[in-house]
């Protein structure tokens, strides 16, 4: 295991930009729970709430044009990469104007414009992807990175191994970043994985192993920069393990009580967003009234995101039989009697 | 136009889209130095490189979700699984990512890549590495299902796949890969989804692909010795389905059978047989009959292996039962 530096203080203008696109998270994902009891959202609810440091860190170690790819838990991995939260509360709506025009719903967001590259309900299923496309960052000679988020769950699945694997092999420029909350739905880590410390699984794919402290963003910032830094001049792929914890269960189903309430407090005092602030105040970066600011201003831009949501319409019907092709073939080739419904 | 094997024809295939088309690239096991478990793929290491013959570890569903990403932006796989049994061990990066990530993120990605897979009976090599499995992919929205027969085919289609947007499967027969025929010099395409009369009939249509062609042709000499004149559509895909073809050929045979390797139960001729009944029952004189593979695992005695696969005399039986 590496332990990344000491983390050198960023500006103040990204202190800020890190403290907003948290505390946007935050309030996005705590609105959610509201909205699913009156029915505005549907089917699972993953919600991020005190894993934002994580997300944040790794969007802010990111340019432009590299990728990210996530699994069901992304809502705050698409708003930390910048996509609107209108676009992403239309698609928690099921509404046309959503970021996969309401064919994904929470589990399934994606954002081509910011390269973001897919939220995946299937443990695991997303890392071959990210190899993929790390594989045609090396094909076309590009320089871009992939950062590939799952959670601890996924570390046991066969294809984590595969991918792993392939990823060294063909040294690609993936940073693997394992958001370790210490719970894949109910069964604790240690109770799923043989080996507790999720880094020191990369060392069957002689790849560096990193752990960091997942409730610090700037800790976060700084082990996905290094990584990334590695990724973009050739150096292959990185395994970050962030140590984090999610606030509430694993789904809008789950109230979590598998969890001791001395255990949930303690992981609350290490809230990264307060954390951040104390941060700032006390190196006289921000004062309360500024920080205060940026909630009131993030609040009224959930509240537009949220009208933005329900003021959209539902997909039209026709929608049904869009998009499973690219290419016009009708699915079925009938003639005259035509009417059966295959599409 | 020169004679060449279904082996032959889909290496021309594979080296001329390359050569084509610089996003395309090949992978699987042993598809490099190797050059292919079924020599598909021979030569092409030594002409394109390592960067597009790819010689990846045994793991299926590695392989076909480092196509699947690849494909996201902008490159164009063909990744190559070794038997179609082994397919299984990928089927959730198929069915769940391949076939789906165009729809579930409304429409702004695409996956043009075309998974090879040899499969089929006949070789006695047991119940883990003989089957035929073309419904399991039918049954899946999102995935294009390509079954070739003959050498001309082969090639045509597989250009046709690598140039679609859409994923395809592309099913080989391992008992086909010798089989010879001629196959149209430079450029030659098969549009997926339009299926083929490969013998004209006036009394039965006989709907088949892959191997199956085969076994429906000696059946077709056969009953043309008993006076049934048979006729051979030889679908060729399985998605897109060309009904048109089939019920146009039923509309003059007004009998149809359909044969393949497949298992029967859960099978493409079950959905076949009723497509056709629900948009050409007046057109039959007798009931669409099946006839299919054993619903057994396969296996390995030569004398049980042939009685778990249709036969043209099993084909002969069923359509003498229509008249």
């Amino acid at each position: 295991m590496t332990e990344p530096k000491e983390a050198g203080l960023p500006e103040r203008e990204e202190l800020f930009t890190l403290y907003r696109d948290m505390v946007r998270i935050r309030l996005f994902e705590e609105a959610c729970p509201r909205l699913y009891s009156q029915g505005k959202i549907g089917g699972f609810l993953h919600l991020y709430s005190g894993q934002e440091a994580v997300g944040v860190g790794v969007a802010h170690a990111l340019r432009q044009d590299d990728y990210m790819i996530g699994a069901y838990r992304e809502h705050g991995l698409l708003l930390a990469r910048g996509s609107r939260p209108h676009e992403v509360m239309a698609e928690l709506f099921g509404r046309q104007t959503g970021c996969s025009h309401g064919k994904g719903g929470s589990m399934h967001l994606f954002d081509v414009d910011r390269r973001f590259m897919g939220g995946y309900g299937i443990v695991g299923g997303h890392l071959p992807l990210a190899v993929g496309i790390g594989y045609s960052i090396l094909y076309q000679e590009g320089d871009q990175v992939v950062v590939c988020l799952f959670g601890d769950g996924a570390t046991n699945q066969g294809v984590f191994h595969e991918a792993m694997n392939m990823a060294a092999l063909y040294h690609v420029p993936v940073v693997f970043v394992c958001e370790n909350n210490g719970y894949g739905i109910g069964t604790s880590v240690r109770r799923a994985s043989a080996v507790e410390e999720l880094y020191k699984k990369s060392c069957a794919y002689q790849t560096p192993g990193v752990k960091v402290d997942g409730m610090n963003v700037l800790t976060v910032l700084q082990a996905v920069s290094e990584a990334v830094v590695r990724a973009r001049e050739g150096g292959g792929p990185t395994y970050i393990e962030a140590l984090t914890y999610r606030f509430r269960g694993h789904s809008i189903s789950d109230p979590g009580t598998y969890r001791s309430e001395q255990e949930r407090r303690l992981w609350k005092e290490r809230d990264p967003i307060p954390r951040l602030a104390a941060l700032m105040t006390t190196q006289g970066l921000a004062t309360q009234e500024e920080l205060a600011a940026v909630d009131a201003e993030e609040k009224a831009l959930l509240a537009e995101a949220i009208h933005f949501a329900e003021e959209s319409p539902d997909p039209p019907r026709e929608e049904l039989w869009q998009d499973i092709y690219a290419e016009p073939w009708p699915a079925v080739i009938l003639p005259e009697k035509g009417t059966i419904p295959h599409g | 136009m020169a004679e060449i094997t279904c082996r032959e024809a889909l290496n021309q295939a594979l080296a001329e889209e390359m050569e084509r088309d610089p996003r395309v690239f090949i992978l699987g096991e042993d598809v490099g130095l190797y050059e292919g478990s079924f020599k598909v793929t021979r030569g092409l290491l030594a002409r394109f490189g390592e960067k597009r013959v790819v010689d990846t570890p045994i793991a299926e569903a590695g392989i076909v979700g480092l196509a699947c990403g690849a494909a996201m932006v902008g490159l164009r796989p063909v990744p190559e699984l070794m038997t179609v049994n082994f397919a299984i061990v990928a089927l959730d990066q198929i069915m769940n990512h391949v076939a789906k990530v165009r729809y579930m993120f409304g429409g702004q990605v695409e996956v043009p890549l075309v998974i090879r897979a040899p499969g089929g009976g006949g070789n006695q090599l047991g119940a883990q590495h003989s089957h035929s499995l073309e419904p399991l992919f039918m049954h899946c929205p999102g995935l294009r299902v390509v079954a070739p027969s003959v050498p001309a085919d082969a090639k045509g289609l597989l250009k046709s796949a690598i140039r679609c947007r859409d994923p395809v499967i592309f099913l080989e027969h391992e008992g086909l890969y010798g089989v010879k025929g001629e196959v149209p010099e430079g450029e030659h395409l098969v549009q997926l989804g339009q299926a083929d009369i490969k013998r004209p009939g006036r009394d039965v249509t006989l709907i088949a692909v892959s191997r199956m062609v085969y076994v429906c042709l000696e059946a077709a000499e056969m009953l043309a010795g008993r006076g049934i004149a048979a006729e051979v559509v030889d679908l060729r895909c399985l998605n897109p389905l060309d009904m048109a073809t089939v019920i146009a050929s039923v509309r003059r045979t007004h009998r149809a059978v359909t044969v393949e390797e497949s298992w029967l139960t859960g099978g493409w001729g079950g959905e076949v047989a009723v497509r056709i009944m629900e948009a050409a029952f007046d057109e039959l004189d007798a009931p669409v009959l099946r006839v299919g593979g054993a619903d057994v695992p396969m296996p390995y005695n030569h004398e049980l292996e042939k009685a778990a696969i249709p036969d043209a005399e099993a084909v002969c039986r069923r359509v003498e039962e229509l008249f």
